[in-house]
C-alpha cells in the first residue's frame, strides 16, 4: 500500500516457511519486522504496526494445531444446527468457504473441499426430490405442480407418492437440505484446512494404534487409484478394452491382490521399524483404563445428541463434560502402555486459541440467537414469507472469519514437484 | 557384528531348504555385499538378519543367527528395530507416514526416543542425506533416488548398528545411484555403520565393498572373501571383471580406475583395430523407408507439467533405440504415448501407419507392443499355460502361438506354474512372449532389466537381437547403460522432457561420463564398449 518497490512485502520466498523454525506459534510475522524497516522511511507508523501483525507464512514450526481448525468447523456446524433460515445458512457455508479460499495448502487432502460442496449439493437434491415425489409434511395453500399419484394399499397408508407439491413443502425441504449441505461443507472445510494424520498425530497415546490404521487406510486410497489406472493401461496393452464397467470389474482382482501385498510389505517394513512395541503396565491399571474409556465415550456420544438435538440442551452439556473427563482419565492411563514419544507435535499456541475461539464463540452466539430471536432463526415455512436476515446472528456469524486473518498463511507460490526434481536428480546432459 | 552359525531356513511346503549351511561372520563397520544370481536365497539372508525370517515369513529356520550379540530366534524384528535397520526393495511400501520429515522421525517415536534428541537426528539426518530442501515435501512427490534416501534416512535416525539393503539401486539411474552410494559410503567410514546389501548392479556397487558373500547356486554353500577373490570365481561380475579375466590382470581390479592403470598394454594391442559394432543392423535400414515410429514436435502434458516437449523421433524397422535419461525425464511417458495411454498435448505420433490414440486397443495389439516396467501387471491368469490361452485369444493368433514362443524363449519353463512364483526375468520374458503373440512390428520394453541378474539380462540381450534381426524396430527405456551399449544402435537421451541427444549409440554414450559403460572407460578413447568385442578384436589377433 505505502511500499510501491515492493507491492507484497509478505511474499513467501521457498525458504521463508522453514526459516521461522525459531519462531514460536502465533508470534507475529518473522519477516515482519525488516519489512517494516525497508519500508519504514516511507511508511507511515500504524502501516508498519498493521503489518507487523499480519498472520506469517505458515511452515511446520508455526502449523496451527489441526485440532483448532475442527473446533472452529464444528463451531460453525453447530450454528448451522440451530438455524434454518436461507440466508444464514448461506452466510454459514460463504464464511467456511471464504477460510477454506484463504488458508488451504496445496497439498492432496486439501482437494477434498470441492468434493464435500459437490457431497452438499448432492444432498440438497436428493432433500428436494424426496419431498417433491414423496409428498411433505407440512401442510400448504400453494400448489406449483400436481404429480400423478400412485395409488398404494391400505396398509401402506400414510405413505404417498406422487400428488400435490406445495410451495410451502418444497420451501421446506430446501432449508432442511441446506441445513444438512452447510454441515457437510463445515465438515469438509475443516478436512481441507487440517491434514488429517495430523490430527491423528495429536491423538493420546492409547489411541495410536488405531490412528496407525487409519492414516495407512487414508494413503492406501491414492494407492489404489494409481494401481487401478495401471492395470486399465496394462489391459489396453493386450489388446482388452479399457473403458467401462467390465474393464473395471476385470482389474478388480488384481488390484485386491496388489493391495494386500503391500499391505503384507508394509506391516513388515513397520515391525522392522518398531511398530508396536509396548511397554508392562499391571492389570488393574489395564481393567480401569477399558472402564474408564468406554464409559466416557458412551458420556460423549450420549451429552452431543443432547446438545445437537435441541431440546435436552440443559443435560447435554454436563453430560458431555462428564464423558470428556472420563476418557480423558482413561485414555492417560491407556497411554502408560505405549513407549511411543512424539516428533514435533504441532503446539496450542495462542492462534490456534483465536481459531477455535472463534468457532465456539459463533456456536454460543447462535444459540444464544435461539432465545431471543427464535422466529428469524426459524421462520416457520407456513404461511410462506420471504427470509430476513437479522443482524445481531449475521454478525456473530461473521465471527467466523477470524481464522482467514490470524491462522498462518499457505505459501502463496509452491516450487512445482518436476521442477525441483529436475535440478535434484543431478545427472548432467548428456551432450555437454 | 552379524554371525550365521550353520543356518538354514526352509519355507513350508517347500521341498528344499531356500538357504542351506550358512556359517559367516560380518565383522562391524564393513560393507559387506551379497551377490548370486537371482533365486539363490539373497532376500532370505537378508530377511534373516533383520528377523523378518521366520518371524514374518513363517517357515523354519535352523541354526543361530545373532546380530549385536541379539539372537533373532528369541527377538522379534520390533525387538531388533534399534540396531538393524531394513530397507526394502521398494522404498514406497516402507513409508508409513506422507511427509519426509515425519518418515524419518516415524521409527524414533516407535522406540520412544526423547524429543530433543529426535529433533536433532532429524536435522542431521537431513544433512547427511541432502535432503534438507525435502523436508516438508509429500513423499509421493519425489524422485525414486530421492525416495531410496528418505528410506535409507528413515532407518538411519534411530542409529542402528547394521544397515540391511536389498537392491538399493537397481530402480536408480546412475546419478541418484551415485547419490545413494555416497551415503553409505558416508555411513560405514564416518559412522563405523555394518552394512549388508544385496545388490545386482554390481558395476556400480562391487568396488566399494570390503567383503563380497557370494550364494553360488540354491542350497551351496556361500563364498566368502575378499571382493577380487570372489570376483574371480563368480558367475556374476561387472564388465570390468570380465574385462579383466580376458586381459589376464591379477589381482583383479574392480574400479574403472584400478583397470584403467592396468590397461595401458591392452590398450597398445587393441589399438588400429575398429571395433566390431555391437548390435549390428541386420539389414542396413533404407534411408527412404517409411519408419515404422514416427512422432513430430510432440507434447505431452500430464497434469500441468509438460513431460514431454516438442519431441521429434524416428524409428525405422530393424532398428533398435535406447531411451535414456534421469528418473522422471519422460522415458516412460513416450513410451506409454506410443501405444496411446497418453494423449499428445500437441504434435502427432504415427505408429506402424496408425494413430494409436485412435486406434482399437485389439487393432493397436499388432502395430505396437509395450512390455511396462512392472511386467506382471500384464498377467492375470493362475498359470503359464492359462496366459498363452488367454494371449492367443487376444491377439486372435492360432491356438498355440504364444505357448510356442513360450517355450522358444524360456525352455524348460513348467506351464502350470503360476506367474507370480516366477522369477523377475521369467516374468519379464513371458510378458515379452506374450506382447510378441500378436506379431506387433514396433516392439517397447519399459525398464526391462529391473531385477534381472547378468544371465537373465544376457538371454535377454539375446532375444532382442533376434527381434531386431527379424525387423522388430525396438524402443527401450532403460538406465542400465551396460544394456543400452550391448543393445542399441541408437541413444535418445531425454532430460526434464527434451531430447538432449539423438544419435549413434557409441558417439552419445562416450561423450558422457554418466552414461559411458565401463570398458569405454577403461578403454578410452578408444570406441569399445563391452568386454565381448574386446574377446573378438583379441581372438581375431591371435
Amino acid at each position: 500500500m505505502t511500499a510501491p518497490a515492493d507491492p507484497r512485502p509478505d511474499a513467501p520466498r521457498p525458504d521463508a516457511a522453514r526459516s521461522t523454525g525459531s519462531t514460536g506459534p502465533g508470534a507475529p510475522a518473522p519477516r515482519g519486522p525488516h519489512a517494516a524497516e525497508r519500508a519504514g522511511a516511507k511508511a507511515p507508523h500504524h502501516g508498519d504496526r498493521w503489518r507487523r501483525w499480519r498472520a506469517p507464512v505458515a511452515g511446520r514450526a508455526n502449523a496451527l494445531h489441526a485440532g483448532a481448525w475442527w473446533v472452529w468447523a464444528l463451531g460453525l456446524a453447530t450454528a448451522a444446527s440451530r438455524t434454518s433460515n436461507p440466508l444464514l445458512l448461506a452466510l454459514v457455508v460463504a464464511v467456511a468457504g471464504y477460510v477454506v479460499a484463504a488458508r488451504r495448502t496445496e497439498a492432496p487432502w486439501a482437494r477434498s473441499y470441492g468434493a464435500f460442496l459437490r457431497l452438499g449439493g448432492f444432498v440438497l437434491v436428493v432433500r428436494l426430490v424426496f419431498a417433491v415425489v414423496l409428498g411433505s409434511p407440512v401442510p400448504g395453500t400453494h400448489v406449483l405442480v400436481t404429480l400423478p399419484e400412485v395409488p398404494l394399499p391400505g396398509w401402506a397408508q400414510g405413505v404417498r407418492i406422487g400428488g400435490r407439491v406445495t410451495a410451502e413443502g418444497v420451501v421446506f425441504a430446501l432449508r432442511d437440505g441446506m441445513k444438512l449441505a452447510a454441515l457437510l461443507v463445515c465438515v469438509g472445510a475443516a478436512n481441507a484446512l487440517a491434514n488429517p494424520a495430523r490430527l491423528l498425530k495429536s491423538l493420546p497415546g492409547a489411541l495410536y494404534e488405531a490412528g496407525v490404521a487409519v492414516v495407512v487406510a487414508m494413503t492406501f486410497a491414492p494407492h489404489l487409484v494409481a494401481d487401478v489406472a495401471r492395470l486399465r493401461a496394462a489391459r489396453r496393452l493386450r489388446g482388452r478394452p479399457d473403458r467401462g464397467v467390465r474393464a473395471l470389474l476385470q482389474v478388480g482382482l488384481p488390484v485386491l491382490e496388489g493391495a494386500l501385498e503391500r499391505s503384507v510389505a508394509l506391516a513388515a517394513a513397520m515391525d522392522t521399524r518398531g511398530y508396536g512395541r509396548t511397554a508392562q503396565v499391571p492389570a488393574g491399571v489395564r481393567r480401569a483404563t477399558s472402564a474408564l474409556t468406554l464409559g466416557g465415550l458412551l458420556g460423549i456420544c450420549a451429552g452431543t445428541y443432547a446438545l445437537l438435538s435441541a431440546s435436552g440442551a440443559g443435560y447435554g452439556l454436563p453430560v458431555l463434560l462428564a464423558g470428556l473427563a472420563a476418557a480423558v482419565a482413561g485414555l492417560r492411563l491407556g497411554g502408560r502402555r505405549s513407549v511411543r514419544t512424539r516428533y514435533r507435535p504441532d503446539r496450542w499456541g495462542p492462534r490456534a486459541w483465536l481459531v477455535a475461539g472463534s468457532g465456539v464463540a459463533v456456536a454460543a452466539l447462535m444459540i444464544a440467537a435461539a432465545s431471543y430471536a427464535p422466529d428469524a432463526l426459524d421462520p416457520p415455512a407456513y404461511p410462506l414469507t420471504a427470509p430476513t436476515l437479522p443482524l445481531w446472528p449475521a454478525l456473530s456469524l461473521l465471527l467466523g472469519l477470524l481464522p482467514a486473518f490470524v491462522a498462518p498463511a499457505p505459501p502463496a507460490t509452491r516450487p512445482e514437484p518436476g521442477a525441483a526434481t529436475a535440478a535434484e536428480a543431478g545427472v548432467e546432459g548428456a551432450t555437454r | 557384528m552379524i554371525r550365521f552359525e550353520n543356518v538354514s531356513v526352509t519355507y513350508a511346503d517347500a521341498p528344499a531348504p531356500a538357504v542351506a549351511g550358512i556359517d559367516l561372520f560380518v565383522p562391524e563397520g564393513e560393507l559387506c555385499l551379497l551377490v548370486g544370481p537371482s533365486g539363490v536365497g539373497k532376500s532370505t539372508l537378508l530377511g534373516a538378519v533383520s528377523g523378518l525370517v521366520p518371524h514374518f515369513t513363517g517357515g523354519v529356520l535352523d541354526g543361530r543367527v545373532t546380530v549385536a550379540g541379539r539372537d533373532t530366534r528369541t527377538h522379534r524384528p520390533r525387538e531388533l528395530a534399534d540396531v538393524v535397520g531394513t530397507v526394502g526393495q521398494d522404498p514406497l511400501a516402507h513409508f508409513v507416514t506422507d511427509t519426509v520429515e515425519d518418515e524419518l522421525a516415524y521409527g524414533m517415536e516407535s522406540l520412544g526416543v526423547a524429543p530433543e534428541t529426535m529433533r536433532r537426528r532429524v536435522e542431521e539426518t537431513l544433512d547427511l542425506l541432502g535432503l534438507a530442501d525435502l523436508r516438508d515435501r509429500p513423499i509421493a512427490t519425489l524422485s525414486g533416488g530421492q525416495q531410496q534416501r528418505v528410506a535409507i534416512g528413515s532407518v538411519l535416525t534411530v542409529h542402528p548398528q547394521v544397515l540391511v539393503l536389498d537392491e538399493p539401486t537397481s530402480a536408480l539411474d546412475p546419478g541418484a545411484a551415485e547419490e545413494v552410494l555416497a551415503v553409505l559410503q558416508r555411513l560405514v567410514h564416518d559412522l563405523g555403520t555394518t552394512v549388508l546389501m544385496a545388490e545386482h548392479r554390481l558395476e556400480r556397487v562391487v568396488q566399494y565393498a570390503d567383503q563380497v558373500i557370494l550364494l553360488p547356486s540354491p542350497g551351496a554353500a556361500p563364498v566368502v572373501g575378499a571382493p577380487a577373490d570372489v570376483m574371480a570365481v563368480s558367475p556374476v561380475h561387472p564388465p570390468v571383471v570380465g574385462l579383466a579375466r580376458l586381459a589376464g590382470w591379477s589381482p583383479l581390479p574392480l574400479s574403472v580406475r584400478d583397470a584403467r592403470r592396468r590397461a595401458g598394454e591392452l590398450r597398445e594391442r587393441l589399438a588400429g583395430r575398429t571395433p566390431a559394432p555391437v548390435a549390428p543392423y541386420a539389414t542396413a535400414p533404407a534411408p527412404d523407408a517409411e519408419p515404422l515410429v514416427h512422432c513430430s514436435r510432440l507434447t505431452v502434458r500430464r497434469g500441468r507439467t509438460e513431460a514431454l516437449r516438442g519431441v521429434d523421433l524416428s524409428v525405422r524397422a530393424g532398428e533398435t533405440v535406447a531411451v535414456m535419461g534421469r528418473n522422471g525425464a519422460g522415458k516412460s511417458t513416450l513410451l506409454s504415448t506410443l501405444v496411446g495411454l497418453h494423449p499428445p498435448a500437441s504434435g502427432t505420433v504415427t505408429v506402424a501407419g496408425t494413430v494409436p490414440r485412435d486406434t482399437r486397443p485389439a487393432e493397436l495389439l499388432r502395430r505396437v507392443g509395450l512390455v511396462p516396467q512392472e511386467p506382471r501387471d500384464l498377467l492375470y491368469a493362475d498359470t503359464v499355460a492359462a496366459e498363452c490361452a488367454a494371449a492367443d485369444h487376444d491377439a486372435a493368433a492360432p491356438p498355440g502361438t504364444c505357448a510356442a514362443l513360450v517355450g522358444e524363449l524360456l525352455p524348460g519353463i513348467a506351464h502350470g506354474a503360476h506367474p507370480r512364483d516366477l522369477s523377475e526375468g521369467q516374468r519379464l520374458t513371458l510378458a515379452l512372449a506374450i506382447v510378441l503373440t500378436a506379431r506387433p512390428p514396433v516392439l517397447l520394453l519399459d525398464e526391462p532389466t529391473r531385477g534381472l541378474d547378468y544371465a537373465a539380462k544376457s538371454r535377454l540381450v539375446g532375444h532382442l537381437h533376434g527381434l531386431a534381426a527379424a525387423g522388430h524396430a525396438i524402443l527401450l527405456a532403460t538406465h542400465d547403460v551396460e544394456l543400452a551399449a550391448e543393445l542399441a544402435q541408437r541413444v535418445l537421451v531425454l532430460a526434464d522432457g527434451d531430447v538432449v541427444s539423438d544419435g549413434p549409440a557409441a558417439d552419445v554414450v562416450l561423450s558422457s561420463p554418466a552414461f559411458a559403460p565401463q570398458v569405454a572407460k577403461i578403454l578410452a578413447p578408444a570406441p569399445w564398449l563391452t568386454p565381448a568385442q574386446v574377446r573378438k578384436a583379441l581372438e581375431a589377433a591371435s
